[in-house]
């Protein structure tokens, strides 16, 4: 079974140096546990374009497709047996990135 | 005295095998959707056929095995599209004779299933109230003043994240345990509180079928978890509080403070079994969590024949054990209201005015508040005090008794 871990962002800046070594940490128990599928760091919402191809035109516009306090900065996609598992790893994911982190299935 | 004729059998049988029908389903087919309508339909076939068949032997295995055959009839009706391998495989396992494991572990899967704490609290309490109690959705909604639909959809949304998420059907692993069971006590707590200091206009001011729903799947709990000391603490609390019921709310409708309860009043069974629960958490010599102090503080009340004899220095110690464990806002209130009795009115009413802060939306703050003003012959500011607790009190009997006080004042 696959879940997304999102991680939470609400503070404009970038992960520390401390962030990002905790980070590895995790990543590297993920990967040598058979947990990891895949991760990721997002660039900020201002970077973001929004496409909507189901007219006749495709529509490109800048900026996030909703404006909120809160984004996501990242994600982790792991394997795991069960949601106990799951939120064992996404409270150590929290803990490593600093931040707040949702964890939802894949169908 | 046994009730007699076959449909007592069901409704006794309903009462002490629903929740082994659905764990041993739940187990078996690992959906607990399915659990839960099969074991429906086997209780709604034992009230067919039991008044002319006969109530069987063994009725939890008959209940069982009927269940199964329910629940592999849907499976197979909503298969037919396909999944012939699937249809297959339960045919195979057509076995009613060799449920795997322990069948006490299955009711514990499936406690801890319902009281998950990746599900919302109110969504907790009416899981395990239909799941574990047996309850009925009309029933719960009942009880908790929610329209049927919304209580019935409360339990569906959770039944289908169970599902999609992937909520384990499994007892915790010894590491995790402490505080699982944790949550689940919290959600038993929950179901009592409800029963026992009920809240609304339209409600009884005690709920006797919630209070008494509680104390069955906490024994349930503590059976399966003997060696809990919380688990103990929890029931020993639970029927503590139980055997004053009675006595707690007078003719008129009005709640009756512990100190004029009528003992004589009190249920000594109830009190014996309360005590007994105290005695042996207190023999283990382990450290006990805070529904072992609280049962403690409610077995130092229970033992004294006349209020006067009440050991408050006892009750005070016990306090401090608690705000250790739990240094709430509600906890200290609890505990200046003891030294109140110790120390005098003047102590307590320091202790409780620095509270004021945290609890200036919590009824009992002012309702205590007032009593101390009371006493100590403050009659305008303890008006104002009753004046604010009865606009936040919700519950009937409650409410009755702070008019009164207030309205005796000078």
């Amino acid at each position: 079974m696959q879940y997304l871990i999102s991680v939470i962002d609400d503070t404009a800046g970038l992960a520390t140096p401390e962030e990002d070594a905790a980070i590895d940490v995790f990543n590297e128990r993920l990967q040598s546990q058979g947990y990891w599928v895949f991760a990721g760091g997002l660039g900020a919402p201002v970077s973001a374009t929004v496409i909507d191809n189901r007219g006749a035109e495709p529509m490109i516009t800048d900026g996030p497709f909703v404006e909120s306090k809160e984004y996501l900065a990242g994600f982790w996609v792991i394997e795991a047996a069960d949601l106990d598992v799951a939120l064992e790893l996404a409270t150590e994911g929290s803990k490593a990135c600093n931040r707040k982190v949702e964890v939802r299935p894949f169908l | 005295m046994k009730e007699a004729g076959p449909l007592a059998a069901v409704a006794r049988a309903h009462r002490d095998e629903w929740a082994r029908v659905v764990a041993a389903l739940a187990r078996r087919f690992g959906d607990l959707d399915i659990a839960e309508e099969a074991a429906a339909e086997a209780f709604a076939t034992a009230v067919e056929r039991w008044p002319s068949d006969g109530v069987p032997a063994n009725p939890g295995a008959w209940l069982t095995t009927t269940a199964s055959r329910k629940a592999i009839d849907r499976i197979r009706r909503e298969d037919k599209r396909g999944d012939k391998q699937k249809e297959a495989q339960l045919l195979h396992d057509d076995d009613p004779s060799g449920p795997p494991g322990p069948i006490d572990d299955e009711r514990l899967r499936l406690v801890f299933t319902c009281c998950h704490p990746a599900l919302a609290m109110e969504a907790r309490v009416a899981l395990t109230l239909r799941m574990v109690g047996g309850l009925t959705v009309p029933e719960i909604a009942r009880a908790f003043l929610v329209q049927e639909s919304a209580m019935g959809q409360r339990i569906t949304r959770a039944k289908a994240k169970i599902k999609a998420a992937r909520i384990p059907y499994r007892v915790p692993s010894a590491q995790d345990l402490p505080a699982r069971v944790g949550g689940v006590l919290a959600v038993l707590f929950l179901v009592f509180n409800e029963g026992y200091l009920a809240t609304g206009p339209g409600t009884d001011p005690v709920r006797h079928d919630l209070t008494a729903e509680a104390i069955r799947l906490t024994r349930l709990v503590r059976a399966l978890l003997p060696d809990d000391g919380e688990v103990a603490g929890l029931l020993a609390l639970m029927l503590l509080a139980e055997a004053r019921r009675t006595a707690r709310v007078g003719a008129s409708g009005e709640l009756v403070t512990l100190d004029e309860q009528d003992r004589g009043a009190w249920d000594a069974a109830l009190i014996a079994e309360g005590h007994r629960l105290v005695r042996e958490r207190l023999a283990t010599r382990v450290a006990p969590g805070r529904y072992q102090v609280l049962a403690a503080i409610s077995a130092v009340h229970t033992s004294a024949r006349d209020v006067r004899d009440t050991d408050w220095s006892q009750v005070v110690a016990l306090y401090d054990q608690l705000v250790r464990l739990d240094p709430s806002p509600v906890i200290a209130l609890n505990r200046a209201i003891a030294v109140a009795e110790l120390d005098g009115p003047e102590v307590a009413l320091a202790a409780i005015d620095r509270l004021e802060n945290r609890l200036a939306g919590y009824h009992p703050y002012h309702a205590a508040r007032a009593d101390l003003l009371r006493r100590l012959g403050r009659g305008g500011q303890a008006r104002a005090a009753y004046d604010r607790a009865i606009e936040l009190a919700g519950n009937t009997a409650e409410i009755a008794f702070l008019t009164r006080r207030r309205d005796q004042l000078g």
